[in-house]
C-alpha cells in the first residue's frame, strides 16, 4: 500500500482539525480539534516508522516513542486547559471565545 | 483490492466522517461523542500499522481519559444545549475556505513524494512493548524523566487553577 494514502488522510484530518478550530467558537470543541491535529500528526508517524522498517531500518521504533511522547504532552495540556476553562466559566458564565477574548473581567 | 486495503478505506472513512461530525454538530456532547468514534477508528489504523502498543496506550490515554475527561466538563457545566449565537456567518465561510485551502496546498504538494511504500502483510515487532521499552529506557531515558516533570507540573497546575 503507498504511503502517499496514510499521507492525504492525516492531511485531512489535520485540515479539518485546522476548520473546527477556525470555525467553532465553542472553547471546548476548539480543544478537541487541537487534538485531533495531535493525533493526525500522530498518525503520519506511526505510518512512516512502518514504512521505514519495511525498507529495512532497524531504528524506526524512535518514531513510535516520538507518539508516545506526544500523547504524554497532549494529556498535561489538556489537564491544564480544562482547568482553565472550567476557571474561565466559573467567571464569566460561558465558553464562547467571544466573551473569553477580553482576559480581564 | 487487498483486505487490508478494504479495512483502510472503511477506517479512514469512519474517522474523516467523525472528524467532520466533531466540527460541524451543534450540540457538544455528539461533537465529544464523534471525536471518540474517531479516535477508535485512529486507533484501528494503529493495529494496521502493527503498533500494538500504541494502540492500546491510544485506546486507553485518548478515548478513556481525556474525552472522559472532556465528557465530565461539558456534563458538569452543563452546557449540552446550543450556546453558540449564529451571527457573523462570514467568519464560518472564511475558517472553511482557508482550512480547505491549506488541504488543497498540501496535497498537491505531497502528492508526487516518493517515499518508500508500506508492505501491509509485513509482520514486524517493533511495535511491540518489549522493543519499544528497550528503547525508551536505552536511548531516550532524559525525555521519559522529563515528562514526569511535566506531569507533575502539570498536576500541580491543574489543582491550583481549579482550587481558585
Amino acid at each position: 500500500m503507498p504511503v502517499q494514502y496514510y499521507i492525504f488522510l492525516s492531511i485531512a484530518l489535520f485540515c479539518i482539525g485546522i476548520m473546527g478550530v477556525l470555525m467553532r467558537r465553542n472553547a471546548i470543541i476548539i480543544f478537541m480539534c487541537i487534538e485531533l491535529m495531535l493525533n493526525a500528526v500522530n498518525l503520519l508517524l506511526v505510518a512512516f516508522s512502518k514504512m521505514w522498517v519495511d525498507a529495512g531500518r532497524i531504528d524506526a521504533a524512535s518514531a513510535q516513542l516520538f507518539v508516545f511522547f506526544v500523547m504524554v504532552v497532549a494529556a498535561a495540556e489538556v489537564s491544564v486547559g480544562l482547568a482553565i476553562i472550567v476557571m474561565m466559566y466559573r467567571n464569566t458564565h460561558s465558553v464562547d471565545i467571544n466573551i473569553l477574548s477580553r482576559l480581564k473581567n | 483490492m487487498g483486505i487490508d486495503m478494504i479495512i483502510f478505506t472503511v477506517l479512514s472513512a469512519i474517522a474523516i466522517a467523525a472528524a467532520l461530525g466533531v466540527i460541524l454538530s451543534k450540540n457538544p456532547v455528539n461533537s465529544v461523542l464523534c471525536m471518540i468514534t474517531c479516535f477508535v477508528a485512529i486507533a484501528g489504523h494503529y493495529i494496521m500499522l502493527n503498533a500494538q502498543f500504541l494502540f492500546v496506550v491510544h485506546l486507553i490515554v485518548y478515548t478513556g481519559a481525556i474525552m472522559v475527561l472532556f465528557l465530565f466538563v461539558l456534563m458538569m457545566m452543563n452546557l449540552n444545549a446550543d450556546i453558540e449565537p449564529q451571527k457573523r456567518n462570514w467568519l464560518k465561510y472564511a475558517g472553511a475556505i482557508s482550512g480547505g485551502a491549506l488541504l488543497l496546498v498540501l496535497v498537491a504538494a505531497l502528492r508526487d513524494a516518493s517515499v518508500p511504500a508500506i508492505q501491509s502483510g509485513a509482520p514486524t515487532d517493533i511495535g511491540l512493548i518489549s522493543n519499544l521499552g528497550k528503547t525508551l529506557f536505552t536511548s531516550y531515558v532524559v525525555p521519559f524523566e522529563l515528562s514526569s516533570v511535566l506531569f507533575l507540573s502539570a498536576m500541580v497546575g491543574a489543582v491550583v487553577i481549579g482550587k481558585k
